[in-house]
């Protein structure tokens, strides 16, 4: 037998490595609904950058594209026109395959909890972990079980949504987007359907969780209350970004 | 049961979570699941009724071959063939017996009241043995004259009749001019147009029917000789008689033949294999509506998981999983019941509506391929869709 020939290890080049670490780029992206005479145009050349271990706080009348903008960049929607990476990958034409792998690198929360009203909040926030393989499933229940009480329900673990308020319920859709460790978080409107008091302490726990793990948090709100909290605020209109600021 | 699915999945069993969670559209969708399983249970029972009762009169006959006109296609149509086809069966090779068979159709009316419809056999007791061990420790008893044999499970005879009969007590009725002492009684089983069997010698079966000739029987039935493999013989016969107006086949082909034609050509057989059809796709639209619902009210959740990356593939494995719980646990009322209806059924027609061993589990297959297509129909919604656009 042959003396095994050593293969060269392909290193990625730096910008590679740089575009890898990257959460979003998106370059000339636009997108439009309908087909025809009623095509209408709502997202116009977004150009965004998106850094590692930052709260974004997307603003914006309704009907300026921010969900959208959420939408595409978070493998909801295709994307059809421009690009968008997501961690270097393009998504732009991405295969079933591509998004599903993108989707799995994140966590969502959406504007009311979307919990499986079958299951109860532990299991719900097992279908966060589940999905990544059953490897991880084997200390599924501590890890869940941990999630939960960071949130602060560690007494309604075995509850129904049925059985929970709105806030508790949000909490446990933040528990579900976080359990799996996700590199990026998007929220769309996660406090619209909760009063004031429990949308503000849903944040302030999103963000405290984030903050630790170094998780980079896309957010879209209309809520003044929480802009204090983030990093960075970009304000949008008719489909273009008009204000950045820091 | 969560934990046991949890084991067997490997995952959290969110179909039957999602079904327990609502316990009266579970039990709506059990009851039509269940129903559709009694409907073709019950198809399946009488068509299984017609193929057996179809077949049992030729059981009782101990011959190898029968020789029957080409007009032929069951017992109670049977054309005549001329006798001398039997002194022909006689002169091949290989040939043990050949006998004369009549067939005729006579209506017992009883003084006590009731008629029943009775399938008549005329043979030659000297001649034709039976297989039926019953009716061959009889067989002496039908040389006299205008003396019968009847079976005790003839339809609509009270059941006290046959236990005087069975106890010595002679029983004798009139029919076409006669009087007929039934000295004996044997078991075969109504049939779906005779109501009951009866046997007598061929000289007492030409005075009940006087416009049938002994020249011309329905059948002749060859036994054969030890040696001559019954194919070998059928073939011999086959060369050796006219095509034009006989038929050779061994007694299993010809009871085949009739069985097919029973359930194939004539309306009765049409109609149960239509009746297991509509059981079938009643059944899955029962499930399919179910399915369908289920889906369409976890759209969101649904949409949920795919936007957290779960595939295609986790959807269907939801659905089918419910597919297949409704299909268990929607079979098992289904069976029972059906069970408790084949005896219902069976004790009020006379007719052998039996579960076979294999038919349960047929209809479980069935049940679960049919549950499972309407699970996959009911899922097209979701493959396709962005995740946007399902909430």
């Amino acid at each position: 037998m042959d003396a095994p020939v050593a293969q060269p290890i392909a290193f990625p080049t730096l910008q590679k490595l740089n575009e890898a670490l990257t959460p979003i780029v998106t370059n000339r992206l636009s997108h439009s609904f309908g087909a025809g005479e009623a095509r209408k145009q709502v997202l116009f050349d977004i150009d965004l950058t998106i850094n590692r271990g930052e709260l974004t706080i997307l603003m914006g009348a309704s009907g300026s594209g921010k969900t959208t903008l959420l939408t595409l960049v978070g493998c909801l929607r295709s994307v059809e026109d421009g690009s968008a990476k997501l961690f270097g990958q393009e998504l732009n034409g991405a295969s079933e395959d591509v998004l599903v792998s993108c989707r799995r690198r994140m966590g969502f929360i959406f504007q009311s909890h979307n919990l499986h009203n079958s299951l109860t909040a532990m299991q719900n926030v097992r279908m966060g972990l589940d999905v990544h393989g059953s490897d991880i499933q084997q200390d599924w229940k501590k890890a869940a079980a941990h999630t939960l009480t960071l949130l602060g329900l560690d007494e309604r673990l075995d509850y129904l949504p049925a059985n929970l308020s709105g806030g508790q319920n949000q909490r446990v859709a933040v528990a579900r987007a976080l359990v799996g460790n996700p590199d990026i978080v998007f929220a769309d409107e996660p406090t619209a359907a909760l009063d004031k008091e429990s949308g503000h302490q849903v944040v302030r726990m999103l963000k405290g969780l984030a903050e630790a793990r170094g998780t980079t948090i896309l957010m879209v709100t209309h809520d003044n209350r929480i802009l204090e909290m983030a990093d960075r605020i970009i304000t949008m209109e008719d489909g273009r970004i008009v204000k950045d600021e820091r | 049961m969560t934990l046991l699915l949890t084991r067997i999945l490997g995952r959290l069993p969110i179909g039957w979570l999602q079904l327990s969670h609502n316990r009266m559209r579970l039990l709506a969708a059990l009851a039509g699941v269940a129903f559709a399983n009694i409907l073709i249970f019950m198809q399946l029972g009488f068509l299984g009724a017609l193929a057996v009762s179809t077949k049992l009169p030729y059981g009782i006959f101990d011959a190898d071959i029968l020789i029957y006109s080409p007009e032929t296609n069951t017992l109670s149509d049977a054309g005549t063939i001329p006798r001398q086809r039997m002194y022909e069966a006689l002169s091949v090779a290989g040939t043990q017996s050949a006998t004369p068979v009549y067939v005729g159709t006579l209506e017992w009316e009883r003084d006590e009241g009731g008629t029943s419809s009775l399938r008549v056999f005329g043979i030659d007791p000297d001649v034709l043995p039976f297989k039926n061990t019953e009716i061959a420790t009889m067989q002496n008893r039908i040389r006299l004259e205008d003396v019968a044999l009847i079976d005790r499970t003839t339809r609509g005879v009270p059941k006290t009749l046959f236990e005087e009969i069975d106890d010595g007590k002679s029983y004798a009725f009139e029919a076409r001019g006669r009087t007929l002492s039934v000295e004996g009684l044997f078991t075969v089983g109504a049939g779906f147009d005779a109501d009951g069997y009866m046997i007598v010698s061929d000289q007492t079966f030409l005075r009940l029917f006087p416009n049938r000739a002994s020249g011309a029987p329905n059948y002749v039935f060859v036994k054969r000789a030890p040696d001559t493999p019954a194919p070998i013989l059928t073939q011999r016969l086959r060369s050796a008689l006219p095509v034009v107006d006989t038929v050779v086949q061994t007694r299993d082909d010809a009871a085949n033949a009739d069985q097919a034609y029973q359930l194939m050509e004539r309306p009765v057989g049409l109609i149960f294999g239509f009746g297991v059809a509509i059981g079938i796709v009643v059944g899955m639209i029962i499930v399919y509506q179910v399915l369908s619902t289920d889906v369409a009210d976890h759209l969101g959740e649904y949409a949920t998981f795919k936007a957290i990356g779960y595939r295609q593939s986790f959807f269907l494995g939801i659905v089918f999983e419910e597919a297949i719980i409704l299909a268990l646990l929607g079979f098992i009322p289904g069976f029972v019941v059906s069970l408790a209806l084949y005896a219902g059924a069976s004790a009020a027609t006379g007719l052998p509506i039996i579960m076979d061993a294999t038919r349960p589990f047929m209809v479980l297959a069935g049940t679960i391929l049919m549950c499972t297509i309407s699970g996959a129909i009911a899922t097209q919604r979701l493959a396709a869709a962005d995740p946007a656009d399902l909430f």
